[in-house]
């Protein structure tokens, strides 16, 4: 069975042997893995160890090892977002969590493997190929952070970043059952977070418990006046560890069990729900009466916003450049070879949704669609503390199944990207298992009510076993 | 007389004014001061595009544009925001360029200029904010070119962008519109005119209620003109041929003097504008009412006082007042001479010599012009005299006194010391009798009673060297 | 629905080069979305205004103070096209 070791178990075992060490049994594990979780590891990551145990640099996370996900810019390590199109591209500068993490003294062991440009829901679209799921390697990690997820569950790494646009942080963690957080709007800086639609999403952490999630966000959220977009605004996490959840106020919106939810989720997440109301919890059935808009909405915004954040891949500064005798020519091959066929896909459906006569049909209808969205969660929440209900309506699907059928793939969002559209905060944490695979209950918040989430997820926790099954060792 | 406009010309003009008295570009700290360095050593993250990198709006540069706005005469907005216009050209680092779309920071203004028949009233559409894509140079000609070198030090550059009305009636008026808005811009100190690519024009133009013609690449005013002299004749000549004029973009060719279509593929853009996801709405109306109070006194204003205060010509107050320098200038040598005549020899006199050489005023200190007056006013030189001196000092240097006394400029000088020396010698007899006998001594005496006479302004030696010839002359 | 002439334009907007055999196959998968994205067609959404930015914040300012620009070779360290510390790339038209 898999090793899982939270923030507080690396200490210990610094404490005895040395960051050196624990730094080194992770990429020796790394090294022998058969997940492609990580698509390349920091040829630094030993010497950064060997600082802390001399005693060069402390802090809260000092000399724990950490996964970030290729989307986010590390200075000196190669970030591309498993594009064929940022091949060779080193960032000449940190990410704003990136110096966070440096100065808390976490060590980043490399870049884990991801969706292309974070466009997908399985991490089959990496130009690295598939990463595996732990939990059955027949079967997709999720997406589009699957690597940072999938390492997390194989024990390659305590913690990790990943990046949720529509459900990216959560639908891997559901898949590979461990915790993940996708934060409130403007809660962390996205500078340096290579954009796929600016507007939606946010970086957010993973991890094996909720303590963890809640280290991590203490030191990465925070205003950065880099970021405009970035929210000034004080926050302690981990005093939301609490086991307790008396009178806390429950919602269930009932359209997110809708058609085509696996019966094995829906009895996972409905005694879930019970646990709760066994912990002092009550809860409701509530409705969102746009939740089925909100996919359509979801992706037209992401799509259109996408097509002009990745204009900048032409070839003329860094990456792949392909031939051409004349600039555009040089910039039509450059893309058509360097992006894979979702990255194109989305990108011509974003071109044709904002371009002369379409705008107001579908770029300007989806944002008017976002607000009704955003309306059911004002509502919702003036009612109830949170919202649960399943992350992932299926377990883990198997690797090719739906590759070939974009849209079938999209439909997999739907629970997690009204989240995004609305900027409210939403954790996923293990709640049981169907099929013998991982299942996620979401629990959602108010804006800026990390901690109210955190706390339910925690006391979840505390009272069940969930998190404590493993997946086999896979070699 | 009323101007008839028989062609029924129109002209509008986009005014591109880079607002290079910033110290850093629009969205990041860059310094502006790039132009004597080497290429691609003011860029960041931000200016050069990079992936993941964010803008954040330079407060001052907001300032400055409703300084602007407000010069001429414009509303300014409620609350305005950034869109991205997006198209693919390699000066475009991100592939799209920050701009203002349909809430310009600025709106419905204008621009009172001497139009061919008096005052003439130019409307401003707008005045929005966007920035300055990077420098492409070709190797070799535009057609036949190599390659292409790009140089981003001059990307995210502030620029505003000023659109008039087509109130323009002839190239002549298009040329005063641009030297009227140079000299607003100028009086507001936002930006250094000199330097290059500060104001860059496009043109647009139609003739007998045509369709109208887009000129672009406009480097200089005189440019201008030009193109649109060139421009008017040949819509005049193709219509006279009976040719249709298209809706089109031209390319002015400021070497052969001609415009060029440019109807290629590349030339093709469908923008597909939207609100920039990574700047928040600006609500900047709050900040007019003390920027107001803060604008300097422009141009038309200072115009109006020169004539109350100083009783001068409307021709005069026009000349000086066009350029702030000058006003400047002027009015410090009006605080020490007669204002009129400094009025006479400032507008008429040096900056005649002024604008034979291509020089500004600073070519010339004020000091030396109020020395010139105050010689021509005593007269101790003639106004010719005063003519040659300035010529003397544009050309070769020099101080006025020293010019004139090396030029034996100072004819009235002279007579006075002939003069004196005539009546020293008529009312000293004894002394003069005494020097003829041969005492060298008595000379003495004499020289003291001309240096008497004539104040001390006299030069000993001369006035020595005068009476041993009057004297010598005499006997 | 999507035309194959449409999706070459589209294509060559976002400077995506779309090989004629391709076109076709490309508009049968694009128009399976757009079908979808339709539905959007049914909500009602007069007087509804569109949100732009989900957080409601306004006026986020930097100061005019200048920060240090990178080193020359930094900006140039990512392609091996360059010239005399300038970006090369093919000619324009
Ligand atoms: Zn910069």
């Amino acid at each position: 069975m898999v090793t899982w070791t939270d923030i507080s178990g690396i200490k210990q075992k610094i404490a005895e042997s040395s960051a050196e060490e624990v730094t080194a049994s992770y990429l020796e594990k790394i090294g022998k893995s058969c997940i492609n979780g990580f698509v390349r590891t920091w040829d630094r990551a030993l010497e950064v160890a060997k600082a802390i145990d001399a005693g060069d640099q402390e802090g809260p996370l000092a000399g724990v090892p950490i996964a970030i996900k290729d989307n986010i810019s590390t200075t000196g390590l190669s970030t591309t977002c498993s594009s064929k199109i940022l091949q060779g591209y080193v960032p000449p500068y940190d990410a704003h969590v990136i110096g966070k993490l440096r100065d808390a003294g976490a060590v980043i062991l490399g870049k884990t493997n991801m969706d292309e440009f974070a466009m997908g829901t399985s991490t089959e679209s990496s130009y690295y190929g598939a990463t595996l799921n732990p939990w059955d390697t027949d079967r997709v990690p999720g997406g589009s952070s699957g690597g940072s997820a999938a390492v997390v569950a194989a024990g390659e790494a305590p913690v990790s970043l990943g990046s949720d646009t529509g459900g990216s942080v959560r639908c891997p963690a559901a898949f590979c059952g461990v915790v993940g957080l996708k934060p409130t709007y403007g809660c962390i800086s996205r500078y340096g977070l290579i954009s796929y639609a600016n507007s939606l999403e946010q970086i957010g952490p993973l991890a094996t418990c909720v303590a963890d999630i809640a280290a991590l966000m203490d030191v990465i959220a925070g205003h950065d006046h880099r970021d405009s977009t970035s929210i000034n605004r004080e926050n302690n996490y981990s005093e939301a560890l609490k086991d307790d959840v008396n009178g806390l106020k429950i919602g269930v919106p009932e359209e997110y069990f809708g058609e085509g939810i696996d019966e094995g989720v829906e009895k996972a997440v409905w005694d879930a729900i019970g646990k709760y109301e066994d912990m002092g919890a009550s809860w409701k059935k509530i409705s969102m009466p746009h939740t089925k808009y909100a996919l359509a909405s979801y992706y037209i915004i992401a799509m259109s916003e996408a097509s002009s954040n990745l204009a900048r891949f032409d070839g003329t500064r860094y990456g792949f450049r392909a031939d051409g005798d004349n600039w555009h020519v040089m910039a039509s091959n450059t893309r058509a070879e360097g992006f894979g066929d979702e990255v194109k896909r989305r990108i011509l459906l974003g071109t044709y949704a904002l371009s002369a006569g379409y705008h107001d049909r579908y770029y300007l209808k989806a944002l008017k669609v976002r607000t009704l969205v955003k309306q059911d969660f004002d509502r919702a929440l003036s009612e109830v503390d949170v919202l649960m209900g399943p992350t992932m309506p299926t377990p883990a699907f198997k690797i090719g199944e739906k590759i070939d059928d974009p849209l079938s793939l999209y439909l997999a969002d739907v629970n997690t990207v009204p989240v995004n559209l609305a900027g409210v905060p939403s954790i996923s944490v293990p709640c049981g298992f169907s099929e013998g695979m991982p299942v996620g209950l979401q629990i959602i918040g108010k804006h800026f009510d990390e901690n109210t989430i955190i706390r339910a997820a925690y006391s979840f926790e505390q009272n069940t076993a969930h998190h404590t099954r493993r997946p086999r060792e896979v070699v | 007389m009323v101007y008839e406009n028989p062609d029924g010309v129109k002209i509008g003009l986009e005014v591109h004014v880079q607002l290079n008295k910033l110290k850093t570009k629009l969205f990041c700290g860059c310094s502006t001061d790039y132009h004597n360095d080497e290429p691609n050593t003011h860029v960041c993250p931000v200016c050069l595009g990079l992936p993941g990198s964010l803008p954040v709006i330079n407060e001052r540069a907001v300032e400055f544009a409703i300084r602007i706005g407000l010069a001429l005469s414009c509303e300014i907005v409620e609350q305005t925001q950034f869109h991205r216009k997006n198209y693919y050209y390699p000066d475009l680092p991100k592939g799209f360029q920050t701009t203002q779309y349909d809430y310009p920071i600025a709106s419905k203004g204008k621009v009172i200029i001497e139009g061919e028949d008096g005052e003439r009233v130019i409307r401003i559409t707008r005045a929005h904010m966007e920035e300055d894509p990077g420098r492409l140079q070709h190797i070799g000609t535009i057609e036949k070119s190599k390659g292409t070198l790009i140089n981003y030090n001059r990307s995210g550059m502030t620029l505003i962008e000023i659109v008039s009305e087509p109130d323009m009636r002839s190239p002549k008026e298009a040329r005063r519109y641009l030297d009227k808005l140079r000299s607003i811009l100028d009086y507001l100190d936002v930006f250094n005119g000199d330097l290059e690519g500060a104001m860059r024009v496009d043109a647009n133009v139609s003739v007998f209620g045509g369709e109208r013609v887009e000129i672009k690449n406009i480097s200089s005013f005189k440019g201008a003109e030009r193109a649109l002299l060139y421009e008017i004749m040949r819509q005049k000549n193709h219509v006279r041929r009976g040719g249709e004029i298209v809706m089109e973009t031209r390319h002015f060719d400021e070497a052969r003097g001609v415009t060029i279509s440019m109807r290629t593929k590349e030339a093709e853009h469908d923008y597909r504008y939207f609100p920039e996801p990574d700047l928040v709405p600006l609500r900047v109306a709050e900040r007019a009412p003390e920027i107001q109070k803060a604008l300097p006194e422009l141009p038309d204003a200072r115009r109006e006082r020169f004539l109350r205060q100083y009783e001068m010509s409307n021709m005069h107050a026009r000349a000086l007042t066009n350029e702030i320098k000058v006003a400047d200038f002027y009015e410090d040598v009006a605080g020490k001479v007669n204002p009129k005549d400094a009025a006479v020899w400032v507008a008429d006199i040096l900056r005649g010599e002024l604008n034979y050489r291509d020089l500004g005023i600073d070519a010339f200190a004020a000091k030396d012009i109020v020395t010139i007056i105050e010689l021509v006013t005593e007269n101790r030189i003639t106004e010719q005299s005063g003519v040659e001196v300035i010529r003397t000092i544009l050309d070769h240097g020099g101080k006025p006194q020293d010019i004139v006394k090396d030029k034996g400029l100072l004819k009235v000088e002279d007579d006075i010391v002939a003069k004196a020396v005539k009546e020293a010698i008529a009312e000293n007899p004894e002394a003069v009798t005494d020097y003829l006998g041969g005492k060298e001594k008595s000379l003495n005496f004499v020289v003291g009673k001309v240096m008497q006479k004539t104040k001390g302004r006299a030069d000993a030696r001369e006035v020595r060297e005068r009476l041993v010839k009057d004297l010598n002359d005499q006997s | 629905m999507i035309t194959k002439e449409e999706v070459e334009h589209v294509g060559w907007l976002a400077r995506i080069r779309i090989d004629e055999t391709k076109s076709d196959a490309y508009a049968g998968k694009l128009n399976s979305v757009l079908d979808y994205f339709g539905q959007l067609d049914k909500v009602d959404t007069e007087d509804v205004p569109p949100t732009y930015h989900v957080m409601d914040i306004v006026n986020v300012f930097r100061k005019d103070e200048v920060t240090e620009s990178m080193p020359q070779d930094a900006v140039l360290s990512n392609t091996e096209y360059r010239k005399e510390g300038n970006f090369k790339t093919p000619k324009i038209i």
